[in-house]
């Protein structure tokens, strides 16, 4: 292993002693904090912040409109164009979820349903928020393209039970979404 | 090898040393190993540990060679020309002439001095065509088919085939979801034909209600006209399929099964004790399948018993200990249920109490049984007898999964022969306390209602409620096959080992600590066991029998301990094949 | 004794503590607000009075700006679970919070808020206690509090804590050296260990660090700034260390020890830990302002125009007091925020070899000054030509005994 002997800088008698280093520290720092309690902090413009700090006033300003498309807010399963529900309950996220958010009972589709022949869907599809961390693993893993994070980020309750997102509201939040991969097109 | 045989003047040749033994000498991938004469190629490579994909061969069935994958690379010595020595090399082996077309491994046996490549380029190559014709009107359904994650196909595709489709065509459309028997559901789209089901109903079930229709790309499985897969074999033929074509109806879209934690165990619905896998997740038991134990249930097991596990997660499961207060049953803690129970024992004379155990108890529990019985000093112990129908293959006519147990424990030869001597002296009043573990006393044991309220102490255990622990002062909740350890004694006096799958629900004991618990109400020498192995390891003291065994020794396949002279009618027929030399065995 | 001091001893025992604990959620606050300021952000700035609890339709929004904030937290921390381990020594997990935040209190016994009341005949000092030994009490008891720490690590029964408990155990035995050695020019000058007549002096002769009035523009006075400097230097700095205050709070150092010693408390055990740490902050402010900036006094000889004794000149000199512990309580946030935490070798290396002998060689220094008058030019000389000798001994001892430490710190 290669060894490199740094020389620490030779310091004078002055600078020995720290103190006018320590002095001058302080003083930028008051002067920082002095600039910024009358507003002027760094970056207050661009981030439309109150200008005390650099900090957003969450619930009067928000960010939404420059949220990217990307934004990974709260899970969310989605239909297709013709309404049907994507997931067909392969519970691959729910293997794959790290914080064991998703529970999923898979079920049976009717024979004298129109989907029929997709054979499977979730009969029940819980996410429990309070665990979710907002990774996109599922979104990732899903090999039906069902499961979105949505640009959703407010999600509130007062009760734990509140906080399980259940199959409706999931839908609810997902929407629909056009123009995906539809293996259970007219050929199959 | 026979290294140590005396020396000769010339050196013996490898193939001599091999004969002498009846094996053959074979290079697998570079290496020369010996094997039985007779092994077929796959065995051989085995052997080597060299797997060699495969979809249509099974060990138990007859190998028509008709999935390919299993091709691999052969090849022998040179014929000599006449007149001609053949010439072996330094190491005493010939040279090995290669075939340039690939071979079958399931069905061609190994020959002195033959060559095997399971790898390779001109293997490698042929895999991946195979496997790319077997995908070509796959459904690719993975994420609704109950069999991705234990898929052949999913396996294979994955190390041999070329990872993507040049099949541009459309697929050919096959009946999916279609109900061909009680239990099973076939999927022709996603079947690759490789006639295992086909060859399993017919060899082993013999019940041939399944074959091929249609020719070409259109074969596809069905049954025969007229008939439906309702044999009480049929979901083997799920748990054999490859992949997802037949899978079953009962773990249809229940769960997937990477989530599932398997437990080896074995079945208690009747005296064979098939080996079983319990799948489970969380405390939940999801399906239940075979386990190879070729002394005992080959690869096979029932339908009926297979399917038993939703018995124990039903509702009428006991919980908690209860007792019998103003004509209600309370509950109340193990320890006053405990109290209360010796405390309507321990005052009675020795001939007006007797103990009434089960066939389904388990050797730990007979044990205890026993002794609760000799600490109340009563010789009315018996178990209830339970007979049926063999089926001429896995099912023993004996339903009691413990019987030679019992008998080996208790010291007698029928253990149930007291039964009626205690049912008399309820009905005529004499006995007038009785403990009955796991026995609902108006089925098989044939118990009468007004019998039972003559009673007045009865104290018994059960896993679900019925109709004796309603008349019962104490009931205690017992566990399940699936939620504990156990040793059992199968008809062919085979000790085998059941291990704990499940938590028992509710505030439910195992039975060994409720059992020893009373004993040690009733005994006040009888210390409290701290475990199932020590109750298993004072039984292996006490019994010579059972002398030498202990939790571990068992192992997952169990050992003899008994000579009965029981034989299982499926091992038999199998036994027979293997002669014949359809199967491997 | 007679009832108005009695009277009097019981109302300033419960004001004195009042101030004290109000003073540890204003540090709170200001920590919060301050160190937010300094850091571009906004701090708690929205916390209001719920009314809504006590039946009103709507919560009331004073604009207060958050000051209710330590309310809030002081709650939180009631409410939240109190949970202890299982696997914890209960009786000295539980007593370790109290020992840490009782001496703190204890310690502002003797502090003088305020000069001095008349009441009817009596003179009632501005002190719960006006104890002849003051310094000398603030050093025992606030020593005691290492105890509370060293316990709550070694109670915690696991890994972290006690690492933290042992740090500060050692840390603040080595900074307390410091910290009495530094104060004993400035004991040296007064001849008094009352703290009353301490700041009485210095109301009328100028503040130690300020001789600018009365009888402070001596010579002596002038010359006695050095060692008075270098004292105040020592005696701030170990004050730092022994509140476990940034750059010091290697025993909490997040880093390494996850929360050091009070990693396994919850609630308000753990909330007590904190007040004990706010309120040696507190305390310690306060007595550095009592020593070295005159404490209660407003300063520049005005002290003198008041009419001492009369209640209102009490109450103003109890607020110029309080603001003085402010700005300290603010200079404490702003070095938190100045110097980056110190390694564990670097601060033993500090408060042995540089704090230790500097205060012993400015104890020396000080005492020549003031002996000049008595022992003339001959005796000076002589005893600063032997001050530097010894001094420049020292020295080499320190460097050769600061190379180890360093050595071994870098194993």
């Amino acid at each position: 292993m290669a060894t490199i002997k740094v020389q620490r800088p030779k310091l004078s008698a002055g600078e020995k002693i720290y103190f006018g280093a320590i002095f001058k520290g302080m003083v930028i720092t008051l002067r920082h904090a002095f600039r910024s309690l009358v507003g002027k902090s760094v970056g207050a413009k661009e981030l439309n912040s109150t200008g005390v700090g650099i900090t957003m006033q969450y619930p009067e300003q928000k960010w939404d409109e420059e949220l990217p498309e990307y934004y990974r807010g709260t899970p969310a399963l989605v239909t297709n164009e013709e309404d049907r529900e994507k997931c067909v309950s392969c519970q691959l996220c729910e293997f794959i979820c790290p914080p064991k958010a998703i529970k999923i009972t898979p079920g049976e589709i009717p024979t004298d349903d129109e989907w029929a022949k997709v054979e499977k869907r979730p009969k029940a599809f819980d996410i429990d928020m309070i665990r979710c961390i907002y990774c996109g693993m599922c979104e990732e893993v899903c090999p039906e393209e069902a499961i979105f994070l949505r640009p959703d980020y407010v999600v509130t309750g007062t009760t734990r039970k509140e906080m399980v997102h259940d199959k409706d509201r999931l839908y609810e939040i997902g929407g629909k979404r056009v123009g995906l991969v539809n293996k259970w097109n007219d050929l199959k | 090898m026979s290294e140590n045989a005396p020396a000769v003047e010339e050196k013996k040749l490898p193939k001599d040393l091999a004969a002498e033994n009846g094996m053959v000498n074979v290079q697998i991938d570079g290496h020369w190993i010996q094997v039985p004469r007779g092994t077929r190629m796959i065995e051989a490579a085995k052997i080597a540990e060299k797997e060699i994909p495969h979809y249509c061969y099974h060990p138990k069935l007859s190998s028509p060679g008709n999935c390919r994958m299993c091709l691999v690379q052969m090849g022998m010595p040179p014929r000599p020309a006449p007149g001609e020595d053949p010439k072996y090399g330094e190491d005493g082996y010939q040279e090995i002439g290669w075939m340039p077309r690939p071979v079958i491994a399931c069905a061609n046996t190994v020959a002195e001095n033959m060559g095997i490549r399971t790898g390779g380029e001109l293997v490698e190559k042929t895999r991946e065509g195979v496997m790319e014709f077997l995908l070509i009107n796959h459904p690719l359904d993975c994420p609704i088919c109950d069999q991705a994650g234990e898929c052949k196909l999913q396996e294979f595709s994955v190390e041999h085939g070329r990872g993507e489709s040049r099949f541009k065509e459309t697929k050919i459309k096959k009946p999916k979801n279609v109900d061909i028997g009680q239990n099973i559901r076939l999927d022709d789209e996603r079947c690759i034909m490789c006639s295992r089901c086909i060859r399993f109903m017919d060899e082993v079930a013999e019940d041939p209600v399944l074959g091929f229709s249609q020719r070409g790309t259109h074969t596809s499985v069905t049954v025969h006209p007229g008939h439906r897969l309702d044999n009480n074999y049929s979901l083997n033929t799920a748990d054999i399929c490859p992949v997802g074509a037949l899978t079953s109806n009962d773990f249809r879209f229940q769960m997937r099964v990477w989530f599932l934690k398997e437990t080896k165990t074995i079945d208690v619905n009747c005296g064979t004790g098939a080996n079983t896998v319990v799948w489970t997740r969380g405390n939940e038991i999801f399906r239940v399948t075979p386990r190879q134990n070729d002394d005992v249930n080959s690869a096979w097991i029932p339908d009926s018993h297979r399917l038993s596990f939703h018995e124990l997660q039903n509702d009428s499961r006991l919980t908690a200990p209860m007792i019998l207060k103003d004509g209600k049953h309370v509950e109340v803690s193990n320890l006053e249920a405990i109290n209360k129970a010796a405390e309507g024992l321990g005052m009675r004379q020795p001939n007006e109490v007797a103990v009434i155990a089960s066939g389904r108890q388990s050797n730990e529990e007979l044990y205890l049984a026993k002794k609760i019985a000799t600490a109340l000093g009563t010789d009315l112990l018996t178990i209830v007898p339970r007979q049926g129908e063999s089926d001429g293959k896995l099912i023993s006519a004996d339903r009691n999964p413990n019987t030679t147990g019992a008998g080996l424990i208790f010291g007698i030869d029928d253990p149930t022969a007291k039964l009626d001597a205690i049912r008399e002296g309820v009905s005529t009043g004499r006995i007038k306390a009785l403990i009955v573990f796991n026995e609902n006393l108006l089925d098989e044991a044939g118990f009468k209602q007004e019998d039972l309220a003559k009673l007045e102490h009865l104290v018994t255990t059960h896993t679900h409620a019925n109709p004796t622990a309603a008349a019962a002062q104490v009931v205690l909740p017992g566990a399940g096959w699936a939620e504990k350890r156990a040793t059992y004694v199968n008809v062919t006096g085979r000790l085998q080992r059941a291990n704990q799958a499940t938590i028992a629900p509710g505030g439910t004991r195992d039975d060994w600590e409720t059992l020893g618990a009373l004993l040690n109400k009733l005994d006040k020498d009888y210390q409290l066991p701290s475990s199932m192995d020590s109750v298993f390891n004072a039984l292996a003291k006490e019994n010579e029998t059972f002398t030498g065994q202990t939790f571990g020794s068992i192992g997952d396949l169990g050992v003899v301990i008994t000579e009965t002279g029981v034989t299982i009618p499926l091992l038999d027929q199998e036994k027979k094949r293997k002669e014949s030399g359809i199967i491997v065995g | 004794m007679d009832t108005t001091l009695l009277i009097a001893a019981a109302i300033k025992i419960g004001v004195f503590i009042g101030i004290t604990l109000s003073f540890v959620s204003i540090c709170v606050i200001f920590e919060r607000r301050f160190s937010a300021i300094i850091q571009d952000r906004v701090g708690p700035n929205r916390t209001m009075v719920p009314l809504s609890i006590l039946g009103f339709k709507k919560d009331f929004a004073l604009p207060i700006g958050g000051l209710t904030q330590p309310v809030a937290d002081g709650l939180k921390f009631i409410l939240k679970e109190d949970f202890t381990p299982a696997y914890v020594r209960k009786f000295f997990f539980w007593l370790a919070p109290a020992l840490v935040v009782v001496p703190a209190l204890l310690t502002m016994a003797v502090v003088p808020f305020g000069s001095p009341m008349q009441i009817g005949e009596s003179w009632i000092p501005m002190a719960v206690a006006d104890l002849n030994v003051g310094p000398l009490f603030v050093f025992a008891i606030a020593s005691l509090s290492v105890y509370g720490i060293t316990l709550a690590g070694w109670a915690s029964n696991s890994k972290y804590p006690f690492f933290g408990g042992v740090r500060s155990c050692a840390q603040m035995i080595s900074y307390e050296i410091a910290l009495g050695l530094s104060i004993i020019p400035v004991l040296m000058m007064f001849g008094d260990l009352n703290l009353g007549h301490i700041v009485e002096y210095q109301a009328a002769n100028g503040w130690l660090l300020l001789p600018m009035w009365g009888e402070g523009w001596t010579l002596e006075r002038w010359l006695m700034l050095l060692p008075l400097g270098i004292a105040f230097v020592v005696f701030t700095t170990s004050i730092f260390a022994e509140t476990n205050r940034m750059p010091f709070d290697l025993p909490e150092c997040e880093t390494e020890l996850v929360g050091g010693y009070h990693t396994e408390y919850s609630s308000m055990k753990f909330a007590l830990f904190f007040m004990g740490e706010y309120a040696a902050m507190v305390v310690g402010s306060a007595i550095i302002v009592t020593l070295f900036f005159g404490g209660w006094s407003i300063g520049f000889g005005l002290d003198g125009m008041l009419p001492i004794g009369a209640w209102w000149v009490s109450l103003l000199h109890i607020g110029c007091f309080l603001t003085k512990v402010t700005v300290f309580i603010l200079f404490f946030i702003l070095v938190r925020w100045t110097v980056p935490r110190f390694r564990y070798d670097q601060l033993m290396t500090l408060g042995w070899v540089v704090f230790f002998e500097l205060a012993l060689i400015n104890v020396f220094l000080a005492a020549l000054i003031l002996a000049f008058p008595a022992i003339g030019w001959g005796g000076f000389i002589g005893g600063f030509i032997a001050l530097v000798i010894v001094s420049f001994l020292l020295i080499k001892i320190a460097k050769g005994a600061s190379t180890t430490t360093r050595e071994y710190g870098a194993v």
